[in-house]
């Protein structure tokens, strides 16, 4: 059966056990989500947004869509991450897994499934779900909305802070089957809100996940968010994931994007500027090594005047890994005094990897700051003598200078007790 | 302690190294004089390891060891030290780190334990203090954004805390004023022993006049075509290179 034919069976599937919820707003954009889906189909490189990333090898594998979410609790405890102080919610297979999460959160602040959303806060998905995503062109984002029936939704009303950050775990097991996932996240800040979060992608097992991920996030005016998103996934698991964020008036945005493993990735992190004094960060890094292939597409959508952007995204490629960047600033006609700011900087370890940047910058107004740059190259080999000469072993000479590059975005991650464990898996990983 | 017999080098398909002949005993510093492109600084890498250039023919003996067998690393525990002509910089690697590594690296390979932070410390304040190089140079990326002396100061004060038995000098002096020259120099010679050598690759005699040779060689057309004492050094920065040019091309012709 054609992975097609089986998406069309789980939507019937999910459209019958909407359990008399169907008039929600939430759920009426699921049809329209699933047509614009059989129209647009999952795409192919003749999409010049894909033209890099071929999503053909998903034929290969036979996916489940209704996998069991279980998992030994001592497993979940050994993988990385697992320590962090923070809310966390795991979710097996793509399913919310109570038990295995921290206390749901339901007071003023709102940390909860999807499922016990729908029953407290439904004005909140009324209005915001799905909203802030292109579904009339992005076939992916059009199929997660009308697969997805789990998620977390995080709602911080205005001026409130939330203390303890949530972590949102996704872990597939993969030892028998493999599975395809679509879990849609939304997060809503008010007014001078804040908050920090991070979702993590791992799994257990040798078989391929489908992780067809979604997360939106509002910003309210003066609101601040911090975002981290860590990819360590087997070889042989795709992941298409979306950040949607949405900014308001003086808010402040954060993401940090880093992918120590992954056999296809695509993340886009689409930001829309919709307000005036916004400020936001980009960082970036994946270190592909064998057939690995990890591509970042990034979106700024500069609506109106004086915003500032700032961007920077690294890569340490080797074996016969690909990298793919793709960094879209747009500045419209009234986002006057705008400063947006781009780099991509890549290292190429071996002849075989590859890496294909491209910066998109798009610029109606007149008084703007933008500047952009991508680099590609290998190791300096005049460093790595001077160092051998002074006794150290090429091997740890390599080893210093790609600790070294990585540097500058690790030392960007403020959160401290995940960067040292990031660090950790950077450092097994450029071994 | 170094014996060099024939050594013969090029790069790509150009000889540079042509038959060079030295032998260094403990404790000797010899000056290497020579014309621009003569193969003094290729002389001074080919030592030290760099694979840019092929040894084509010749031995390199070093303390009963076939040096030429031995990766860059393996020389520099060995006990040889290339003080760079461009010293490189390393964005990202702080001058303490990189040297922290290199110096553990060489306590592991002579079978010795790693000095712990505390130790490298005091080691590294003694060392800096006896070349006047300022601490906080250190804490940064290293050489980068450090001027000329700087760096020149840099190869000298990583040279004291790695205490080589032989210690190769690549035109050290080039692009130094008349201080920063005293206090490379005063750096050296510190370091001076009846157990360490020195060899000493520039262009002019002026670093010679604080550093004062026991031989001077001088290379020409990848050959040692005349050595002295550090009278010869005089000789030359009276009357240039063309007249060792006119009675080396005499005997070659």
């Amino acid at each position: 059966m054609s992975i097609q034919t089986k998406i069309e069976l789980e939507f019937d599937t999910i459209q019958k056990n909407l359990n008399g919820k169907a008039d929600l707003k939430y759920n009426q954009i699921r049809t329209e989500a699933f047509e614009n889906f059989i129209k647009l189909g999952i795409p192919t490189i003749k999409n010049e947004d894909w033209k890099y990333s071929n999503l053909k090898g998903l034929e290969k594998y036979d996916y489940s869509f209704t996998p069991e979410g279980t998992l030994d609790k001592s497993i979940l405890e050994n993988l990385p991450f697992a320590s962090l102080e923070s809310t966390q919610l795991v979710f097996v297979n793509g399913k919310f897994n109570k038990d295995l999460s921290s206390e749901l959160i339901n007071e003023k602040i709102k940390v909860l499934s999807f499922k016990e959303a729908e029953n407290t806060i439904p004005e909140v998905l009324n209005e915001y779900y799905g909203k802030s995503l292109d579904i009339k062109n992005e076939g992916l984002s059009a199929l997660n909305v009308a697969l997805s029936n789990d998620g977390v939704v995080i709602f911080v009303p205005d001026n409130q802070t939330l203390e303890t950050p949530v972590v949102i775990r996704h872990v597939n097991t993969l030892e028998k089957y493999d599975i395809k996932s679509s879990v849609h996240h939304l997060v809503v800040a008010g007014k001078n809100a804040e908050m920090k979060m991070a979702e993590i992608f791992q799994n257990t097992g040798e078989k391929s996940a489908f992780n067809n991920v979604v997360t939106e996030v509002y910003v309210g005016q003066d609101a601040r968010v911090e975002y981290y998103k860590i990819q360590d996934e087997n070889d042989e698991s795709f992941h298409v994931g979306t950040t949607q964020v949405t900014q308001k008036d003086k808010s402040y945005f954060y993401a940090a994007t880093f992918t120590v493993n992954g056999g296809f990735v695509r993340n886009n992190l689409n930001l829309v500027l919709d307000g005036e004094y916004i400020d936001n960060h980009m960082y970036g890094l994946y270190i592909p090594n064998g057939k690995q292939h990890i591509d970042n597409h990034t979106l700024v959508d500069h609506q109106k005047p004086n915003c500032e952007s700032n961007e920077l995204y690294k890569g340490v490629l080797d074996g016969k890994s690909k990298g793919v960047f793709n960094g879209k600033i747009f500045v419209r006609q009234d986002a006057q005094k705008t400063n947006a700011y781009q780099n991509c900087k890549n290292v190429i370890l071996s002849d075989s990897a590859s890496m294909n940047t491209k910066p998109q910058l798009e610029i109606w107004a007149d008084d703007v700051k933008c500047s952009h740059g991508t680099t590609t190259g290998r190791l300096d080999n005049d460093a790595i003598f001077y160092m051998q000469s002074r006794g150290i072993p090429k091997d740890e000479a390599i080893k210093l200078q790609l600790i070294a590059f990585v540097e500058d975005v690790v030392s960007q991650i403020k959160w401290e007790a995940l960067r040292e464990e990031l660090d950790t898996l950077i450092l097994k990983k450029l071994q | 302690m170094l014996k060099i017999s024939n050594l013969q080098a090029r790069v790509e398909s150009k000889e540079i190294l042509k038959g060079i002949n030295l032998e260094v005993k403990p404790g000797e510093v010899h000056a290497i004089m020579g014309p621009n492109g003569s193969g003094k600084s290729t002389l001074a890498s080919v030592l030290a390891g760099k694979d840019t250039f092929e040894v084509t023919a010749g031995t390199v003996d070093f303390n009963g060891t076939d040096l030429l067998e031995l990766a860059p690393e393996e020389r520099a525990a060995e006990g040889i030290f290339l003080a760079f002509q461009y010293p490189i910089e390393i964005p990202g690697v702080t001058t303490i780190n990189f040297l922290k590594t290199a110096l553990n690296q060489i306590r592991k390979y002579k079978g010795q334990d790693p000095l712990d932070a505390a130790q490298f410390l005091k080691l590294m304040k003694e060392k800096a203090k006896s070349v006047k190089m300022d601490d906080q140079l250190l804490r940064r990326s290293l050489n980068e954004g450090f001027s000329g002396g700087e760096k020149k100061r840099n190869e000298i004060f990583q040279m004291a805390m790695l205490e080589p038995t032989l210690a190769i000098l690549d035109e050290t002096d080039s692009g130094l004023d008349i201080d920063a020259l005293r206090i490379v120099a005063d750096g050296v010679n510190q370091l001076r022993s009846p157990e360490r050598s020195f060899v000493i690759v520039t262009h002019y005699q002026r670093l010679l006049e604080y550093i004062v040779p026991d031989f001077v060689h001088v290379l020409y057309n990848g050959r040692i075509v005349k050595s002295g004492t550090k009278d010869l050094a005089l000789e030359l920065e009276e009357k240039g290179y063309d007249w060792i040019k006119a009675e080396a091309d005499a005997i070659s012709a």
